[in-house]
C-alpha cells in the first residue's frame, strides 16, 4: 500500500483488532474492573436521572439544601459545613490511594500497604460522618424516606436511596482496601506484581468521582 | 515499527482439575459445565413458562370452561410467562449457556478469565430462579402486573400478588442482574483479552461477535432495570413515592404523592429495548455460523455483518420510547423515537440480505440445524416487517395493546431466537456430548414447531387488526369483537397445545441421544471454527493440549475454497503462499 492514512497510520485499528488482547499488556482484572465501572456508572446515572425527574414531577416545594444541611459552628449555622469536610476527606483519600499505587509499582510493599490502610481509614471516617448526617436528618429534622416537614417527600427518598447506595459502595471499598492491603503487606503479590493495587485504586477513584456528582446534584442544586 | 507478537497468557497456566463429583459437576469452574448448568436450568424454567402459556391458551380458546383459571390466575400466568421467557430462559440460555460454552472454545482460550466468578454467576442465577418460582408458594401467589410491571397498578390493591408476589419478582430480578453482571464481565473480558495467537477481532466467528455485543448491551441496560426494581421495592415496602403520584385506590386516598409513573416506563424500556437485542444479537451471530457451515459457503459480507451487529447494538439504546407512544409522553419524542427505530431496519436488513446471499447458489445441506436457521430468517423477516408498522407512531396508536403487538414480538423475539436456540443445540450437541441427536426426531420436532408457530401467530395479526385487546381474560360480548375471533382463538389454542406437547420429542431426543446416539466424532459438520478442532470430544477441562493453545491462521469461513482438497479449511490450518491473508 502506498500511503497509509488516518487511523491506520497510527496503527490504532491494527493494534486494537490484533490477536490475543485488545488492550495490550492490560491485566484481566484491570480490564474487568474498567468494564464493571462502566456498568456501575449506568446504575448511578439512572439513580441521578430518577432524582432529577421526581424533583421536577413533585408538586410540593423542594427543601433548601443549604438550610437542611447546615451545621451549627461557633453559634452560627454554616451551610454545607459537614458535606464540605466529607468531600474534602474523600478527595484526600484519592490522593493517598494514588500514592499507594505508586509505591506498589515501586515494589515497596510496606508503604503501599500503609497508604492503603490510610485510604481505608479516610473512607471509614467518611462513612462515619455520613452516619452522623443521616442521624441528624432523621432525629433532628424529621426527614423520612416517605416524607419530611420541609416539603417534597421525594427529598428524603432520593437522598437516603442515593447517598445510601453510595455509602454502601464506600463501605465495600473500605473492606476491599483492607483485604488487599493485608495481602500486600503479607507479600502475596511479590510474584505476580502489584496491578491489584491499581485495580483497587480504580474502584476507589470511581467511588470518589461519583460522590462529586452526587455532591453537585444534590447539595449544590 | 513492528510490535512484538503477543503470547496468550492462558497458554502457560495450569488448569486446576477437580476430583470429587461435587466440584466436577455441581460447583465446577469449567466453562463447559457451567454452560450446561445454565442450559438445563434455563430450559427447565422455560418448560414452566411453556406450561403457563398452555393454560392461558386454554382460557382464551375455551372461556368459561375451566374453573381453576380465574382472572387473577390468568394475569399471574401472563406475567410469569413473559418474565421467564424473556429473562430467565432467553437471556440466560443465550448468554449464560451459549456464551459460556462458545466463547472460550471459539476464541481458543482455556477457560473464562475468572472461572471462580463464572461459577458463582451460575449459582446466583439459580438462586434468582428459586426466588422467582417461590412466587407460587407465597401468600397471594405471583404478581399479576404483566411482565412490564408498570406502577402504580403493580403495587396497588386489586393486582394479584400485591402482597408478596411483587416482592419476590423484583428481588429475583435484582439477583438475576447480579448474576448476569458476574458472568457478563467474564464474557467481555475473555473476548477482549484472552484470545489465542492469530485470533484477531476480524477473524472471530460471528457467534462470538453477537454474544459479545449482546453482553455489552446487557451490562449497560440491566442497570436501569436494577435501579427501577430497587425504587419500586422502596415504594412498595417503605412507602416512598418514586413512581407513585397522588392516588386514590378503591375510594381511599393513599399516602403517595408527586412521583412519576412515566419515569418507571422510561427506565424499564431503557432496559427493555436493548433486552430485545440482548436476545437477538447472539441469535444473529449463531445463525450466521449455522448458515455458513451448513451451506458450505463463506458468510457473505463478514465485515458488514460485524458492523451491523455493532450498529444495532448502539442504536438499540436510543429507541426505547417506541414502546411508549400511547403513554402520554410528548409527541416530539414520538417523532424522534420513530425515526431512530426505523433506522434500525437498515443494519437488520443488511444482515437478512447477507444471510440470503450466503445461501444463494450455495451447497445447501438441509440438516436439522440448517432447517432451523432458514426458519429463523423467514420468521425474523415476518416479525421485523410488523415491527415497521409498530415503529410508526400513527400506525402504532390504533394497534397498541392489541394482538397485533403480541404477534409481532412473539415472532421477532420469541419464536425467532428460540428457533436459533434449537438449531444451535442440534448443531453443538455433538460437541457437548460426543453423540449426534437423532435426525428423525429432529425433523419431526422441526416441522411441528415451525409450522405450528405460524398457525399460532399468523392469525394473531388478524385478531389485532379487528381490535382484540391483548391481556384480556375474556372478550365476553364486546360489540367490537368479530364473530370469527372465537373460532380463530380455538384454532390457535389447539395448535399451541400440539406444539407444546411436541417439545417433549425434543427433550426425549436430548436424553435418548445422550445414551443411544450415534457417535459424532470430532467434527461431524466439517466446520472450520476452533471448537471443532479440540483434541477431545467433548473437550476436557482446559480445552486444549497442555502448554499449547491452537494457532489461528485464517478467518472462520473458509468453506469450498477453490483449489483446496476438502470443502472446508479449519482456522488452524496455515495459509499456503498463494492465498491472500484475511
Amino acid at each position: 500500500m502506498a500511503e497509509a492514512t488516518g487511523l491506520r497510520n497510527l496503527q490504532v485499528v491494527d493494534d486494537w483488532a490484533a490477536d490475543v488482547e485488545v488492550f495490550r499488556g492490560v491485566p484481566w482484572g484491570k480490564a474487568m474492573m474498567w468494564i464493571f465501572l462502566l456498568s456501575d456508572t449506568f446504575i448511578f446515572t439512572c439513580f441521578l436521572t430518577a432524582y432529577m425527574t421526581v424533583r421536577m414531577t413533585t408538586s410540593e416545594p423542594w427543601p433548601n439544601p443549604s438550610e437542611v444541611f447546615a451545621l451549627e459552628a461557633f453559634g452560627v449555622p454554616v451551610p454545607l459545613l459537614l458535606i464540605a469536610i466529607m468531600t474534602f476527606i474523600l478527595i484526600t483519600s484519592s490522593g493517598t490511594m494514588a500514592m499507594a499505587v505508586n509505591m506498589g509499582y515501586r515494589r515497596r510493599r510496606g508503604p503501599a500497604a500503609l497508604l492503603m490502610v490510610i485510604t481505608a481509614l479516610l473512607g471509614a471516617s467518611f462513612v462515619g460522618m455520613q452516619a452522623f448526617e443521616w442521624t441528624k436528618l432523621i432525629m433532628d429534622e424529621g426527614v423520612r424516606p416517605w416524607g419530611n416537614p420541609m416539603g417534597a417527600p421525594q427529598f428524603g427518598s432520593t437522598f437516603f436511596m442515593i447517598t445510601g447506595f453510595h455509602g454502601l459502595h464506600v463501605s465495600a471499598g473500605v473492606v476491599y482496601l483492607a483485604v488487599v492491603a493485608w495481602r500486600v503487606w503479607r507479600g502475596r503479590y511479590e510474584k505476580q506484581g502489584y496491578d491489584i493495587v491499581e485495580i483497587t485504586g480504580l474502584y476507589w477513584h470511581f467511588v470518589d468521582l461519583v460522590w462529586v456528582f452526587i455532591f453537585a446534584f444534590f447539595y449544590l442544586w | 515499527m513492528a510490535v512484538e507478537a503477543q503470547v496468550p497468557y492462558q497458554e502457560a497456566i495450569e488448569v486446576h482439575h477437580p476430583h470429587s463429583w461435587i466440584t466436577k459437576y455441581w460447583f465446577s469452574q469449567d466453562h463447559k459445565v457451567i454452560a450446561i448448568q445454565y442450559g438445563i436450568t434455563a430450559i427447565g424454567v422455560g418448560l414452566v413458562a411453556l406450561a403457563l402459556s398452555a393454560l392461558m391458551r386454554l382460557q382464551l380458546g375455551f372461556p368459561d370452561t375451566f374453573d381453576f383459571i380465574d382472572p387473577e390466575a390468568y394475569y399471574q400466568f401472563i406475567t410469569m410467562h413473559g418474565m421467564i421467557m424473556v429473562i430467565y430462559l432467553l437471556t440466560a440460555l443465550l448468554l449464560g449457556g451459549f456464551g459460556n460454552y462458545l466463547i472460550p472454545l471459539m476464541c481458543g482460550a482455556r477457560d473464562m478469565v475468572f472461572p471462580f466468578v463464572n461459577m458463582i454467576s451460575y449459582h446466583v442465577y439459580f438462586l434468582s430462579v428459586i426466588v422467582l418460582l417461590a412466587s407460587y408458594f407465597v401468600p397471594g401467589g405471583p404478581t399479576g402486573a404483566g411482565w412490564t410491571l408498570y406502577p402504580p397498578q403493580a403495587i396497588l390493591e386489586g393486582t394479584p400478588g400485591v402482597d408478596w408476589g411483587i416482592l419476590t419478582m423484583l428481588g429475583s430480578l435484582a439477583i438475576f442482574i447480579v448474576a448476569f453482571t458476574m458472568g457478563g464481565l467474564n464474557y467481555v473480558t475473555t473476548i477482549l483479552q484472552a484470545r489465542t495467537r492469530g485470533m484477531t477481532l476480524m477473524r472471530m466467528p460471528l457467534s462470538v461477535w453477537g454474544i459479545f455485543m449482546a453482553t455489552v448491551l446487557g451490562l449497560l441496560a440491566f442497570p436501569a432495570l436494577f435501579v427501577s426494581a430497587i425504587m419500586m421495592l422502596l415504594d412498595k415496602t417503605i412507602g416512598t413515592s418514586f413512581f407513585m403520584p397522588a392516588i386514590s385506590s378503591i375510594g381511599e386516598t393513599l399516602d403517595y404523592s408527586g412521583g412519576s409513573p412515566l419515569l418507571f416506563q422510561h427506565l424499564f424500556w431503557f432496559f427493555g429495548h436493548p433486552e430485545v437485542y440482548i436476545v437477538a444479537l447472539p441469535a444473529f451471530g449463531i445463525v450466521s455460523d449455522l448458515i455458513s457451515t451448513h451451506a458450505r459457503k463463506n458468510i457473505f459480507g463478514y465485515r458488514m455483518m460485524v458492523w451491523a451487529i455493532v450498529a444495532i447494538g448502539v442504536l438499540s439504546f436510543i429507541v426505547w420510547a417506541h414502546h411508549m407512544y400511547v403513554s402520554g409522553m410528548h409527541p416530539w419524542f414520538g417523532f424522534f423515537f420513530a425515526t431512530t427505530t426505523l433506522i434500525i431496519a437498515v443494519p437488520t436488513a443488511i444482515k437478512v440480505y447477507n444471510w440470503t446471499l450466503t445461501l444463494w447458489r450455495a451447497n445447501i445441506h438441509l440438516t436439522v440445524p440448517m432447517l432451523f436457521a432458514i426458519a429463523f430468517v423467514i420468521t425474523f423477516v415476518m416479525g421485523g416487517i410488523t415491527g415497521l408498522f409498530l415503529g410508526n407512531v400513527i400506525v402504532d396508536v390504533p394497534l397498541s395493546d392489541t394482538y397485533f403487538v403480541v404477534a409481532h414480538f412473539h415472532m421477532v423475539m420469541g419464536v425467532a431466537p428460540i428457533l436459533v436456540i434449537f438449531g444451535a443445540i442440534y448443531h453443538w450437541y455433538p460437541k457437548m456430548t460426543g453423540k449426534m441427536l437423532n435426525d428423525t426426531l429432529g425433523h419431526i420436532h422441526f416441522w411441528v414447531t415451525f409450522l405450528g408457530t405460524y398457525i399460532i401467530y399468523y392469525p394473531m395479526h388478524y385478531l389485532g387488526f379487528v381490535g382484540v385487546p391483548r391481556r384480556y381474560f375474556a372478550n365476553g360480548d364486546m360489540a367490537i369483537i368479530d364473530s370469527s375471533v372465537e373460532m380463530l382463538n380455538q384454532t390457535i389454542t389447539v395448535a399451541a397445545l400440539i406444539v407444546g406437547i411436541f417439545q417433549a420429542v425434543f427433550i426425549w431426543n436430548l436424553i435418548y441421544s445422550y445414551f443411544r446416539g450415534k457417535d459424532s466424532g470430532h467434527n461431524p459438520w466439517k466446520a472450520t471454527t476452533l471448537e471443532w478442532q479440540t483434541p477431545e470430544t467433548p473437550p476436557r477441562h482446559g480445552n486444549w493440549e497442555d502448554k499449547k493453545l491452537p494457532t489461528v491462521h485464517r478467518w472462520a469461513y473458509d468453506y469450498s475454497v477453490p483449489g483446496e482438497e476438502d470443502d472446508f479449511v479449519p482456522q488452524t490450518a496455515p495459509q499456503t503462499g498463494s492465498q491472500p491473508a484475511t
